[in-house]
This record gives structure tokens, sequence and C-alpha cells, in this order.
């Protein structure tokens, strides 16, 4: 219990100050988790949404696939893109591996199935309830697809903030991938399980106050998009 | 010889529609011109509402024809129009609701905007064309629907069950509205299984059941003296 009190109130100090070193591990994350997160909406928003209207053989087998990606481990996918970027792999030229550009390719891999099945939900919700609609307005495929989804802006930015949710997160791909390198991979979970295990515990409390506080703001905004969204426009 | 310039009238030539197996509509032929407002009436599951989307376009035939005196596939629809039992509403404003109905049929932005508020004014809903439309009542959400397909300037407005969901004070206002639209010179089509709405606004009947037209005659006669032993069960009111 001794350890605790001190490393609590030496992680309130460092966050107060603004530590550089924790500073710079907030930065990294944020932006590696931000980057994957754009390119996996770029991706996995119009993937689900054309999943969701269109008709073609393989469409329940491609929706249970995509359901299953969800669960996706997050170590797998790491040890998928690890086995891409290594100097053997079929992408090692690029020579990315242990790289913050690996990790972004390697969240977004993590975090574009959720957005794709959760877009695809949203969407199909809503294409069942206005498909005769549109049809009867005479709307063209595009301009339907454009009509369903900023009729479903509010589900598809909670969708996007999930997804940041289990990037900013998670542990596993981007230990991997990324290799933990002091200054140049080092995120916030990855320093975390560093630190504990070496007991510096105020770097890593602090990064956990952190982390769980930017993990709740992003609930209380999913909530309040939704509930906004609810009360004005139905 | 001039080319002809109204979509009327809507012939019918032998329509079949099956789903599932089972026959939904069972060989009808009717011709449907202007003047007046033309209700199909029947019991539950006659088929009625398959009928109107075969009408409108929304569903193909299985066997037999639907065509308009004036063939033109391509912008043709904005010239008929549809409301549904259940109205759809767009997440935004009423009256971005309504313009929105005329932004796909190609009517320019700024006409848009006079135009959706006109409509939303002669539904009597001028003073909430700000606000959201998933947000107000049914009775004021079928009124809005009303006024995304009056703005259109409809030669048919087709109706399927329009009051069904609703309140007897939002029936009178959304029969109020169809009767305005029909007074502007839009042929009306309208289903339902409702005798009092029948009664209150139909020129002509045309009664349905089994997938069959049964009976076609002007309101009064049909009300008064119905000829298929069917309607007459139905008009008083026992169970088809």
């Amino acid at each position: 219990m001794g350890t605790i009190g001190p490393a609590v109130s030496q992680a309130a100090v460092m966050i107060a100050g603004l530590d550089p070193q924790l500073v710079r591990i907030v930065a990294l994350s944020l932006g590696v988790s931000l980057s994957a997160v754009l390119i996996a909406t770029l991706v996995g928003m119009p993937i689900g949404a054309s999943i969701a209207v269109a008709r073609f053989p393989g469409r329940q087998a491609t929706i249970v696939l995509l359901n299953a990606l969800l669960g996706l481990p997050a170590v797998g996918v790491g040890l998928l893109v690890y086995l891409l970027l290594s100097r053997a792999g079929p992408l090692g030229e690029f020579g990315i591996l242990f790289t913050p550009a690996a990790m972004v390719v390697a969240q977004a891999i993590l975090v574009a199935p959720i957005i794709a099945a959760f877009s695809r939900q949203a969407v199909e919700d809503a294409w069942r309830e206005y498909r005769e609609q549109l049809d009867s307005l005479g709307a063209g495929p595009f301009q339907a697809a454009l009509t369903l989804l900023w009729d479903c802006r509010f589900s598809l930015l909670t969708t996007v903030l999930a997804g940041f949710g289990r990037a900013v997160a998670e542990v596993g791909t981007v230990m991997i991938v990324g290799g933990n390198i002091d200054g140049v991979t080092r995120v916030m979970t990855t320093a975390i399980a560093l630190e504990t295990s070496k007991g510096d515990l105020p770097l890593a409390l602090g990064l956990g106050i952190i982390l769980m506080g930017l993990v709740l703001a992003l609930n209380a905004t999913a909530h309040a998009v939704t509930e906004f969204a609810k009360r004005h426009y139905g | 010889m001039r080319a002809p310039t109204s979509l009327l009238p809507l012939r019918l030539e032998n329509v079949r529609f099956e789903a599932g197996g089972r026959r939904i509509i069972d060989g009808i032929s009717l011709e449907i011109g202007h003047g007046g407002r033309t209700v199909i009436l029947g019991p539950n599951g006659a088929g009625k509402s398959v009928l109107l989307r075969l009408c409108h376009g929304l569903l193909a035939p299985s066997a037999g024809r639907v065509t308009w005196n004036l063939q033109q596939p391509s912008n043709g629809r904005h010239r008929q129009a549809m409301v549904f039992q259940r109205p759809v509403m767009l997440r935004r404003s009423a009256l971005a609701n309504v313009a929105y109905g005329l932004k796909l049929a190609g009517i320019g932005a700024r006409e848009d905007h006079a135009r959706a508020s006109k409509a939303l004014a002669a539904v009597g809903l001028e003073h909430l064309a700000g606000r959201s439309a998933r947000v107000l009542s049914g009775g004021e959400q079928q009124r809005v629907a009303l006024a995304r397909a009056w703005a259109l300037e409809p030669e048919v407005l087709f109706l399927d069950e329009p009051t069904a969901n609703l309140d007897p004070a939002a029936t009178r206002e959304v029969e109020a509205a169809i009767a305005a639209i029909g007074d502007a010179g839009t042929k009306i089509i309208m289903v339902t299984h409702d005798l009092g709405e029948a009664k209150r606004l139909a020129d002509e009947i045309i009664f349905i059941h089994e997938g069959r037209v049964l009976e076609r005659a002007g309101a009064e006669r049909f009300f008064s003296a119905p000829t298929s032993r069917e309607a007459a069960v139905f008009i008083n009111g026992e169970l088809l």
C-alpha cells in the first residue's frame, strides 16, 4: 500500500505539469489511433453501406464474416501485420515495421471491421424504412446511398467513436508491430505495460488515468450524441 | 397530330402478382382516367396495397401490363407521387423533407425553397417548417408527406391507407389536405379499408377482394346498392 499513495500523487503532478515524456506518449497514441480510425472509416464505411443496400450471392455469409471480424483478436492482427511487414514478408521492402506507420496499419485493420459492421447495421435499418419512399421519389442508387449515410450520421459518428476507443485502448497489435521503442513507437498502452512491469508506477498510473479518462470521455460523447439526435431529430 | 400530354389514363391489362407462391393480384384489368377521387376499397389482405404499388411502379407485375398514356419512363416518376401508410420522414426539418423531393425531381434549388414553403402552408404546417420532421406527431408527419408529394405538382397521387395510424382529429386534417390536393387538379387514387373514409372522400369506388376487382361504381351507387354479395357484406360491416 505504501508505494501507491505517493505514486498517485506523482502521477497527478506529471499530468498537471504536462511532463514531456507523458505528453509525447499521449500525443503519439492519439496520432496513431486517429490516423488508423480515419483510414478504417474511409475503407469500412463504404463497405458497410454497400453491403447494406446491395443484394448479391453470398451476402449472408459476408455479413456473418464481417460480424465475426468484430471479435478479431488484437494479437492475431499484430502477428499478421508483423509477418506482412517484416523484412522477409511481402511488404517488407517498405521498411515500416517498428514505426508508427506500421501501428496505424495494424490498428486500421483491427478497427475497419467494427466500422463496417456497425455501418452496415445502421444503413440497412434505414434502407428498410426508406426504400419505397426513395424509390417513389425517383432517387437513384448513388443519391439513395448519400441520403442514407446523411440520415444515419449520428449512429455513424458513434460507430467511429467506438472504433477510436478500441484502437486507442488496445495493446496487442501495437506491441508486436511497433516494438514499444522509447520515443518512437511507445504509446500509452505499451508504456503502461512496460512501466508497470518495471515498477515505475507514476508514469504507468499517469498514462492509465489519461487513457481511462479518454475512454470515458469517448463513451460519454457517444451517449450525448445519441441522446441529442434522439431528442432533436427523432 | 399532337403528342399526348397527360399521363392518364392508367391502364392495367390482366395484371397478376405472385409472391412466395401466393397469388396476391389475380388478373386485374382496369382503366383509370381523369376526374374525381378514386378509392380502392376492400378488406384487409385483399391486395389493395400491392395493387397500388403495381400502379405506381414500385412492384413489377408477374404477368400482364401496367401502362400510362404517356410513355416517359425516365422523367415520368415525379408526375406521379405516393404517400404511404407510415410516413417516411428523413432526419431533417419538415421543410427540408419537402424540398428533398423537389431536389430529386431536378427542380432548381432557389425554386425548391419557395415551392416547399408553399406546399407546407397548403397543408397548414408552415409554423412547423423548421422543426425536425421525425419528432412531429403522426398526423403532422403524414401532412408533411402530403406536402412533399404535393410540391411535385403530380398529375396522379397514390395514397396507401394514409390515415390508418391516426386519431380522428389528425385524420380529419389529413383528409382535408387530400381533398384540397384533389381539388387543385391532381388525380387521387387512394387505398383504404375504412368505410367511413371511403364515404367521405370517394367519387368512385373500386372494390377488390382476394386479388380481383368485384365491383366498380360511383360512390353513391356503390354504398346504396352494391351489386356484388361481397361488397354488400363488407358495407354492412361484416367480416369477409
